[in-house]
């Protein structure tokens, strides 16, 4: 007994003593692969910053914004942390987050020029900057040049009809294969489509769901049709891995984002060397391309933090043209800043090519604090139950509607005060 | 007899008080304050600034009553109950049955093999069952090659993926009420089987007649604990399923867990967690009724 | 006949029971891919360890399983301490309204744990607890169940021990210190067991209170590692044989208190 006692009062107290140091220590948060790589590059910057050192926490994706949230929440969040673009409202507006401007204006190393426009964009709210893009995302369209070729494309689709022909001549070569993988269970084919098509997503000053509108009701019905003509699968189930899918012609068409570059070069057999491509995603008009999600991840601090200067000098760091060529090579996600993009390595891949284009034409969504939540709980719900054909386009979008109404109305009643 | 004071509240005060202020201080205040924060809109906004919370009567309840997704999610929590917990219970009162056969030995050990599963690491056995229910190298489909079944995407599919759950729960669990029911067997005066033997009953006839009515009240009360437990589906569709396909496993803790600490609405969840406490209740009073109905 | 199918039965049963650890230790030692093929192996073609030692190299494993250890350790320590003083006063001192507030705490066992996670959450805040090992102990430092455990083996003590006691002049903090404890050791390495094990293998709690990845415990490193290594199948099952294997090893030698335990709270109701 006494020796246990002793043992946990020991282990107590080594648990709570933590070595300190001179250096100034920093914390900073990233998310996923890039999370893990980013430590690699950490050496450099504190060799050249004696005084600081980083200490790197890695979460995954899945959990990031709920581990962030509740790290709000609990008073824990790090001095500086990566976040999903789309997530800088909600952590503006819980003044979380540093407001950037003075940082900026005396950086001589971050110039909002340098960044693409449209990503730059998602990190303002009223003119104040809260975040700094470290890398972007956005989707294109993979597709097989050789099953496209079979089916009459030497290019790739340029417009919705165009798309939708083309599925139904892939799905004439093969009838027990498929054209397009639109996944059910994610939101982003239907918001995609959605935003396309010139829906605003939301309306009244982003207040009350605009989904029953006559865009977005005409977007999903046009993607139903992949669905109900069995063009695209509706079963989630039936593909376990898009990789094997997608070499095996299970599917000929995808529309994903960057990392799959990577995946696909790294996990397709040799003998489908050139016999893939990529290029910006079709348009529901004439204006090719059209748009696609301003995504990406950007780098934010702590407004409690107090080693804010600190923060921003690695924030800084990882904003430099050498620093972001090198994490490329590490990760392969895209670089924020334009210039990186003349670097040998991005421009001689000539799948990266399409991202380049893409980037130029992008739209940010919904820049509210709830956007994250009517995505995630309510619009990935109704497009597996639309896709599953449990319900009605139209049905589904009311219903889907008055969820979001739901939702907005604490927006709508702090506004109104 | 004069040593032991009829009265002594210093004394009472000093050992109870440790216990008392932590159960307090934990659990008993958490709860008032959790039914207060029912009827608020308590949310991400109230918990930066607290004029952002607004008092909201039985909003919160009148919307679960019309949430799709919390009737959704109840649903499968009574599907993993009303099947899983009789099913576990089965499979717990057959391994209690055959442990304590006279016929067997090594009695003990088989008891540790069974009751293994119970002491580990939900986490980490819902990790393994992921792999093993894996619909192209699972070991479950291979083994139902043998049978020449046709493997299935168990985890995948909105009709299995439940089923799947249960089995893995099954699986756990079974080895703990087990042990109960052994006890309870072994409380069973053997002169009572002896007494059947003369009488030339057989083995289901004595299973039904002295086995079964007299264990009744250990049925119960595992009955009870079983439910209860039941109840508070979580980390199994944490891990495996995220409460997918199609919210096929979408339990009722899980769903308090995503509109609290993912989401962070704070009063919608705690209106959740309330009335899977009532249902709780409710569950539990009928069972305490029918025991009673049974000791008269 | 009879007793052969029997025992047939009962190794059938045992086999079904222990195959996925069987098969998770097997595939923890492959080498990558290796699990992921059709028809599956059973055994790995020579014992790889890269998967422990870059769990451990790595993954800082080590750090989680020393977080678990300290968290169950003290989670344990308090609440036999605490249980045992609450246990024994209700049992043994007399108190005018002592059976009341032992109904009252009795009543509190149907509600679940998680009405109280939100509440609990924002007070551990208020407190600036939370992300610290206190945030697990603290509220754990206290159980009814562990109470009506100890409560219901005190009765078995005689009473005439503890006059005896007084008579020798000894107060009621000796009484407890030196008889009660010494008689109660069976049931406090019971509840002991239950509490470790009970601390070491929950998810939900420590999952949202530990916001610091530096601070996890090992079942919440584990999901956390299948967020981004999901496709590694045999890390995985290293993972899931190390944060298995401390508790087998502890049921293994104290299996029969343990297993005492669950038949004293589920027959002496």
């Amino acid at each position: 007994m006494k020796i246990f006692f002793s043992l946990v009062i020991l282990l107590l107290f080594t648990g709570c003593n933590q070595n300190k140091e001179d250096k100034t220590v920093i914390n900073f948060w990233a998310i996923g692969a890039e999370g893990e790589k980013v430590k690699l590059l950490i050496p450099e910057f504190e060799k050249l910053n004696p005084g600081i050192k980083v200490r790197v926490q890695q979460i995954p994706w899945t959990a990031a914004h709920e581990k962030l949230l509740t790290a709000y929440v609990g008073e824990t969040l790090p001095d500086v942390f990566q976040i999903g673009n789309t997530w800088i409202p909600e952590f503006a507006s819980l003044k979380t987050i540093e407001p950037l401007n003075n940082f900026i204006d005396n950086s001589n190393v971050i110039d909002s020029t340098n960044y693409f426009a449209g990503i730059w964009e998602t990190n303002i709210i009223d003119s104040v900057v809260y975040g700094i893009p470290w890398y972007v995302d956005t989707r294109v369209l993979f597709y097989r040049k050789d099953i496209l070729e079979n089916a009459g494309y030497k290019e790739p689709p340029k417009t919705w009809e165009e798309l939708y022909d083309l599925s139904k001549k892939i799905k004439a070569l093969n009838p027990t294969n498929y054209s397009i993988f639109l996944p059910v269970n994610e939101w982003l084919p239907f918001i995609l489509f959605g935003m396309q098509n010139g829906s605003s997503l939301l309306k009244n000053d982003n207040t009350y769901g605009n989904f029953s509108g006559k865009e977005f009701v005409e977007a999903i019905e046009y993607l139903n049709n992949f669905y109900r003509e069995k063009l695209a699968p509706s079963d989630m189930q039936q593909v376990q891995n898009i990789y094997q899918a997608f070499e095996e012609g299970y599917f000929s068409m995808l529309i994903t984002g960057p990392w799959n570059v990577t995946e696909m070069t790294n996990r397709l057999s040799s003998k489908m060397t050139g016999k893939w491509a990529t290029a910006p995603l079709p348009s529901p008009n004439d204006s090719y391309p059209g748009f696609s999600l301003a995504g990406g991840a950007s780098l934010v601090v702590n407004i409690n933090s107090d080693k804010k200067e600190s923060a921003w000098k690695l924030i800084e760091f990882l904003n430099q043209k050498e620093t972001q060529i090198t994490f490329y090579r590490l990760v392969s996600s895209l670089p924020s800043l334009k210039d990186t993009w003349e670097y040998e390595e991005l421009k001689s891949n000539p799948h990266m090519k399409a991202f380049y284009a893409q980037l130029l034409n992008t739209k940010p969504t919904p820049k509210i604090p709830e956007w994250e939540q009517i995505v995630f709980a309510k619009i990935q719900n109704y497009a597996e139950v639309i896709a599953s054909g449990k319900s009605g386009v139209k049905e589904a979008s009311i219903n889907l509607d008055s969820d979001v109404n739901k939702i907005l109305e604490k927006r709508r009643w702090m506004l109104s005060r | 007899m004069k040593l032991m004071k009829k009265n002594n509240i210093a004394a009472f005060m000093f050992f109870v008080i440790p216990a008392l202020v932590t159960l307090l201080t934990f659990f008993f205040l958490p709860v008032f304050a959790a039914f207060l924060l029912s009827f608020t809109d308590f949310d991400i906004y109230s918990l930066g600034d607290l004029s952002n919370l607004r008092f909201t009567g039985f909003a919160n309840y009148l919307d679960l009553f019309e949430d799709p997704l919390f009737w959704k999610s109840l649903t499968n929590t009574f599907y993993f109950v009303f099947a899983g917990a009789p099913l576990s219970i089965l499979v717990s009162l057959s391994a209690a049955l055959l442990v304590n056969s006279k016929l067997i030995k090594w009695k003990s050990t088989f008891r540790v093999v069974y009751f293994l599963p119970v002491i580990t690491t939900l986490v980490a056995v819902a990790i393994v069952w992921r792999y093993i229910y894996h619909p192209r190298f699972g070991l479950f489909n291979y083994f139902l090659s043998f049978l020449g079944l046709e493997g299935m995407d168990w985890l995948g599919n909105p009709v299995l993926a439940m089923p799947s759950i249960i089995i893995l729960a099954i699986w756990k669990n079974f080895g703990y009420n087990m042990i109960i029911f052994i006890a309870g067997l072994q409380n069973i005066p053997s002169e009572l089987y002896e007494a059947a033997d003369i009488e030339g009953a057989n083995w289901w006839q004595k299973f039904r007649d002295v086995t079964l009515p007299l264990l009744a009240p250990t049925t119960i009360f595992i009955t009870i604990i079983t439910m209860i437990g039941y109840f508070q589906l979580f980390a199994e569709p944490y891990i495996m399923t995220q409460g997918g396909p199609l919210n096929s496993t979408l339990s009722v803790v899980l769903y308090m867990y995503n509109e609290g600490f993912k989401w962070w609405n704070i009063g919608y969840a705690t209106a959740i967690a309330f009335s899977l406490f009532i249902i709780i209740m409710t569950g539990t009073l009928i069972q305490l009724a029918i025991q009673r109905k049974l000791d008269r | 006949m009879k007793r052969f199918l029997i025992i047939v039965l009962a190794f059938v049963v045992a086999i079904t029971t222990i195959f996925p650890f069987l098969w998770m230790i097997s595939a923890s030692f492959m080498n990558s891919g290796e699990a992921s093929i059709y028809p599956p192996k059973f055994l790995p073609d020579e014992i790889n360890f890269s998967h422990y030692s870059s769990l451990f190299n790595r993954m800082n494993v080590g750090i989680y399983f020393i977080n678990s250890l300290i968290i169950s350790l003290g989670v344990t320590f308090f609440s036999l301490l605490f249980n045992s003083m609450a246990g024994y006063a209700f049992a043994k001192i007399r108190f005018k309204f002592k059976d009341s507030i032992f109904r009252f705490l009795l009543s509190s066992m149907v509600i679940p744990g998680q009405v109280t996670m939100l509440p609990v959450f924002l007070l551990l805040k208020n407190m600036g607890l939370i992300n610290t090992y206190f945030a697990i102990i603290i509220p754990g430092m206290a159980s009814v169940f562990g109470i009506f455990l100890i409560r219901q083996y005190c009765y078995s003590i005689p009473d005439s021990f503890i006059e005896a006691a007084k008579i020798d002049g000894a107060n009621d903090f000796q009484i407890y210190y030196k008889i009660i404890l010494p008689l109660c050791k069976p049931i406090l390495v019971t509840l002991g067991i239950l509490t470790f094990l009970g601390t070491w293998n929950d998810f939900m709690w420590p999952l949202i209170v530990m916001t610091d990845s530096s601070m996890y415990t090992l079942p919440v490193a584990l999901a956390n590692l299948m967020g981004e290594h999901v496709q590694d199948t045999e890390l995985m099952m290293a993972g899931s044989a190390i944060t298995i294997l401390p508790v087998f090893i502890l049921f293994i030698f104290l299996q029969k208190y343990y297993i005492s335990g669950i038949m004293l709270g589920g027959v002496k109701e």
